[in-house]
């Protein structure tokens, strides 16, 4: 263990790994050094550098890294940040459905999902764009405005439509990624290995709906903004260069909570549940609502679904 | 032993060569040597503080660098347009050319792996790329195809290339049976990387500019109008500055082979203007984008039609017999093409592609100076790897310089028997 740990100028980079005898820190230094003249930064671990793909990991090596993270977390924003595990729990696929006719375009779902999804405060990263129509156009694109910015909403003459990841049954965006840095998993979440997506961003020209989002810059989160509770496959705090994206909150959701932009929509707009699950309220709104899936002729088959309640 | 003694010959030969020239050709090297430090310089700059230094965004999130990328691995697969004539038709005053071609393709294809790793958002894991050692999504991602055809390409173009030159340096015949077979595979080969560059965009339904059926066809029908014009500048700079000799025959008969391409490369983009305004479907707005600009944003439209009106006019300098064989209208038709598909094959291939984006944003992108300072270090680099192996392989290729003949070093080389 040693105490000397070089200052790094940006924030965001890892500290060294705390391995034991020089020889070994040594090298490990060696081989990071060029993949740390790489990234700008001050300093990157031999054990992320050589970190191999999530779903290759052992049960072993998957504790070391969650152990490696906290401990990074813990230097970075000096408290504690659990980062679970937890995986798909069987017989559950998640849904969600968006009743269109109540939304009002107040956009707290957006602010809520960045609160409890420890984006990027700075530039600011949105999973959820609400784009705001015009109803004598219905849903076009074209006419479509994501930056409207009156005193109130809903304006009269136009009605809302929040778009995130619609975790696609035949997702597009996994697909194309050259390494298999994103999957989906067996409840329907499609999810991203931060540690091993290359940043290429071909997933992001191959998505329809806008769910894939890029950390251009250091991501930058106050440390009394981090939320402690996060997943490996979600919300941990995420390094600059990588591909982010909605997984239904999967932090919560795998634990039996709702996701968080469920949880703060005021109008009740957005229902959530487990489609295998007859007496789920998604089930209720699939079996009693005419739904429509977005962009349904480019057959990305989404498990999230739009609905006119009313 | 033979052969290994005398490739370290070869090497060091190559290296004495490359590093001994006169004023120009040290200037010429000096000025690559600056724009790649000022490359270096701004990718620094990129490194430290991410891809938020390009003015690429989520909106748009493919710019300059992939735009350049795209044209370049045209101007690589062009290599074969030469090669096709020259192998098949056994058509001898292209032949001697060929190996030209290759090296062309050399230096793109080191250009379009430099484009590729500046894009990337964590160079530093680029290993995870490298087949068997990290995990390459093949055969579903066409990144994946990429990855795999543009080095077995450049591998081969650079066997190929170093062989042929060993072999004229040892003053011997190069062995046509290892030969003819490799130059044949390179002719799919330079079709496949083309190809394959085509189906990573082709193959996303969510863009509908690049989704269309005939994208590839436009792509391979495009490169075979931009490298052979970057070759026939060339060529016939190489015939006044060094001794080698290139019939004016081979040039007009590439010039020729060019003109047919370009009207083919006209009429494909015809065909697709046609089938998307015509039918004016919701997808034709990337194609308003480009050509006419949309809600006022007219970024790309200048750049679209000086495209058209460049391809259109070196196509008539290169169909007229007589504005083809004439020198100064040549070399301007081969300028105009150039720019022609630098322009349709570049960024106006990327950005409307994107622009506008999936949820109908329009973010109008410029690259940033970081990306045009990266950019021109990557040009450098790659017309500093042509220097140098031009500068050793005209002498090599003219027999002025092999094992025997005009070494300056004064110990005997080993004899060849």
């Amino acid at each position: 263990m040693t105490d000397h740990k070089p200052e790094c100028p940006i924030g965001g980079c890892e500290p060294p790994a705390s391995v034991g005898g020089s020889r070994r820190e040594f090298l490990g230094a060696a081989t990071a050094a060029m993949a740390a003249a790489l990234t700008g930064c001050g300093t990157l671990s031999k054990e992320e550098f050589l970190q191999h793909n999530f779903k290759e990991l052992s049960k072993e090596e998957v504790l070391s890294v969650i152990d490696r993270l906290e401990k990074e977390y813990k230097a970075k924003y000096g408290k504690e940040v659990k980062v679970a595990n937890t995986p798909a729990i069987p017989g559950v696929i998640f849904g969600y459905a968006l009743d269109l006719s109540r939304c009002i375009g107040c956009r707290r779902c957006v602010h809520a999902c960045v609160k409890e999804n420890n984006q990027s405060r700075e530039p600011e990263v949105q999973w959820i764009r609400v784009l705001q129509m015009d109803k004598e156009e219905g849903v076009n694109l074209q006419h479509a405005d994501q930056y409207y910015n009156p005193e109130e909403v809903p304006q009269e003459g136009h009605f809302y439509m929040p778009v995130q990841c619609q975790q696609c049954k035949k997702p597009p965006c996994t697909k194309v990624c050259p390494v298999g840095a994103t999957w989906r998993e067996k409840d329907g979440i499609v999810v991203v290995d931060y540690n091993w997506c290359i940043g290429c961003r071909y997933c992001m020209a191959a998505c329809p709906y806008g769910a894939r989002h890029f950390n251009w810059g250091e991501p930058h989160l106050p440390a009394d903004q981090v939320n402690p509770n996060t997943h490996y496959l979600g919300n941990r705090p995420r390094p600059k260069g990588v591909v982010e994206k909605c997984t239904f909150c999967i932090q919560r959701t795998r634990n039996g909570q709702y996701p968080a932009c469920v949880e703060i929509c005021p109008t009740g707009s957005r229902k959530f549940g487990n489609l295998l699950d007859k007496d789920s309220e998604i089930r209720y709104v699939l079996e009693n609502k005419r739904v429509f899936k977005f962009k349904e002729d480019l057959n990305t088959q989404p498990n999230f679904f739009y609905f006119y309640g009313v | 032993m033979f052969t290994l003694r005398n490739f370290s010959g070869f090497f060091s030969d190559t290296l004495r060569l490359v590093t001994k020239g006169g004023r120009l050709y040290y200037a010429w090297v000096g000025f690559l040597l600056l724009l790649i430090a000022i490359g270096a310089g701004a990718y620094i700059g990129q490194l430290k503080d991410g891809l938020i230094v390009t003015k690429m965004r989520d909106q748009v999130s493919w710019g300059f660098y992939i735009g350049n990328f795209t044209f370049l691995v045209g101007v690589a697969a062009a290599a074969i347009m030469l090669v096709i004539p020259a192998y098949i038709y056994d058509w001898e005053p292209i032949k001697e050319i060929t190996i030209l071609g290759e090296m062309l393709a050399i230096s793109a294809l080191v250009m379009c792996l430099g484009f590729v790793m500046v894009d990337i958002g964590r160079p530093d894991r680029f290993w995870h790329i490298i087949p068997l050692v990290g995990r390459l999504n093949w055969p579903q991602s066409m990144l994946a195809w990429d990855v795999i055809v543009l080095n077995l390409y450049l591998l081969l173009n650079w066997f190929v290339v170093t062989y042929l030159l060993f072999c004229a340096y040892t003053e011997r015949h190069y062995v046509k049976k290892l030969v003819l077979p490799l130059v044949l595979l390179s002719i799919p080969m330079a079709v496949s990387i083309h190809t394959v560059t085509a189906y990573l965009y082709n193959g996303l339904a969510a863009r509908p500019f690049w989704n269309s059926a005939i994208l590839a066809p436009r792509f391979l029908a495009s490169a075979f109008c931009s490298g052979p014009a970057i070759l026939l500048i060339l060529l016939q700079v190489l015939r006044k500055t060094t001794r080698l000799s290139i019939k004016d025959e081979a040039i007009f008969k590439v010039a020729e082979l060019m003109a047919y391409t370009m009207g083919f490369n006209l009429f494909l983009t015809a065909a697709e203007a046609f089938k998307e305004l015509y039918s004016g479907t919701e997808h034709m707005v990337y194609f308003q984008y480009l050509l006419f600009g949309l809600k006022g944003h007219t970024t790309l439209v200048p750049y679209a039609w000086a495209s058209i009106l460049c391809g259109l006019a070196a196509f008539i300098l290169f169909l007229v017999p007589r504005t083809r064989t004439n020198w100064v209208t040549l070399n301007i038709g081969c300028v105009l093409i150039y720019a022609s598909v630098y322009i349709e094959k570049g960024m106006g291939l990327i950005i409307p592609g994107l622009t506008p984006d999936v949820l109908g944003d329009i973010y109008v992108y410029r690259p940033s100076f970081t990306e045009i300072a990266v950019a021109a270090g990557i040009f450098a680099i790659g017309f500093l790897v042509f220097t140098l192996m031009l500068k050793a392989a005209v002498p090599m290729m003219l027999g002025e310089f092999t094992i025997t003949k005009g070494r300056t070093s004064a110990e005997a080389p080993p004899q060849q028997i």
